[in-house]
């Protein structure tokens, strides 16, 4: 009874989340114009997947996040500007969809803290260098 | 001084740990909230998905009586769990329309066969644009849509039995 219940796990199929219909049109293929295609490459690669939320829209195997490259590429070949691709996803996603969140004050210590950690390195070194001079 | 100065390593440790267990007893909300709440729905206009029901467009909304938007799709395992309230949802006089999202004629057909239909319209949306355009990370999700065509509320994740006084409650209160 064990070992049958064991083998139809084996055997049972993956039950994937995924729709198995054909991708996006531009979702994995590239716009004919290597510059526009250099311009949607770049600001995939700042975008986050949604679903996966760890990965770049660029990296992920999503289908959602090769629905959202296929936006990207068909709005890059319609001759709209990156930025107002991200700020189109950014008023229905929030900052939390860009990887390059703007200067707020909830993400203003993302760009104080480094400065803050080097004056106290800074600081630091300098307080260790007179030691070792007196001695 | 150098006394007391000597624990602060052993506390800066202590204060890290604290950290971390705090983040694993309380793990921070990863849910992808729509920052439309409280704006117009985007403009859209869907092909009908199956015969005998119409598509979806902005259109169907906005026209004074609040509805529900419901985001599915058939290849999905927790909007089979949904069916049974939509339909209760719908028992109680809320009007349901839905994008099914990457979907076929056949497989909308057999799921609505077996799971119950509470849609008065579904709308094809073969590349989750609709989906992108509201602000939607997944599916099954639900949005309380106004009579002044503005979306009022965004429900992510199946809806359960809990779920559905809240919903009701939000649509009786929508204008």
């Amino acid at each position: 009874m064990r070992w049958l219940a064991l083998w139809l796990l084996v055997l049972a199929g993956p039950a994937l989340a995924d729709s198995k219909q054909p991708p996006a049109p531009l979702a994995n293929v590239q716009l004919k114009d290597p510059a526009q295609e250099a311009k949607a490459q770049a600001l995939m690669l700042t975008l986050r997947c949604v679903v996966c939320q760890g990965q770049s829209i660029a990296d992920s195997n999503a289908e959602m996040a090769g629905d959202m490259r296929s936006l990207v590429r068909t709005r890059i070949a319609a001759g709209e500007s990156p930025e107002t691709i991200r700020a189109w996803l950014v008023a229905r996603y929030g900052d939390y969809v860009s990887y390059d969140p703007p200067l707020s004050a909830v993400t203003a210590p993302l760009w104080i803290t480094p400065l803050v950690l080097l004056a106290l390195g800074a600081w630091l070194a300098r307080a260790s260098f007179k030691k070792r001079r007196r001695v | 001084m150098k006394r007391l100065l000597i624990w602060v390593p052993f506390l800066a440790v202590v204060a890290v740990f604290a950290v971390i267990g705090w983040g694993l007893y309380k793990p921070a909300d990863r849910t992808v909230h729509s920052a439309l709440v409280g704006q117009p729905l985007p403009k859209f206009n869907l092909p009908p998905i199956v015969p005998g029901k119409p598509g979806l467009a902005t259109t169907a909304f906005a026209t004074g009586k609040p509805r529900l938007l419901n985001v599915f799709a058939s290849w999905c395992i927790p909007c089979i769990a949904e069916a049974p309230k939509l339909l209760a949802l719908k028992q109680a006089g809320v009007e349901i329309d839905a994008v099914a999202i990457r979907d076929t004629p056949a497989a909308i057909a057999d799921f609505l066969a077996r799971n119950g239909d509470p849609y008065a319209a579904i709308g094809d949306d073969k590349v989750s644009a609709v989906q992108l355009a509201l602000g939607s990370s997944g599916v099954p999700e639900t949005f309380v849509i106004g009579g002044d065509g503005r979306i009022v509320l965004q429900h992510v994740g199946d809806i359960r039995d809990e779920d559905v006084p809240g919903l009701i409650a939000a649509v009786r209160n929508a204008r």
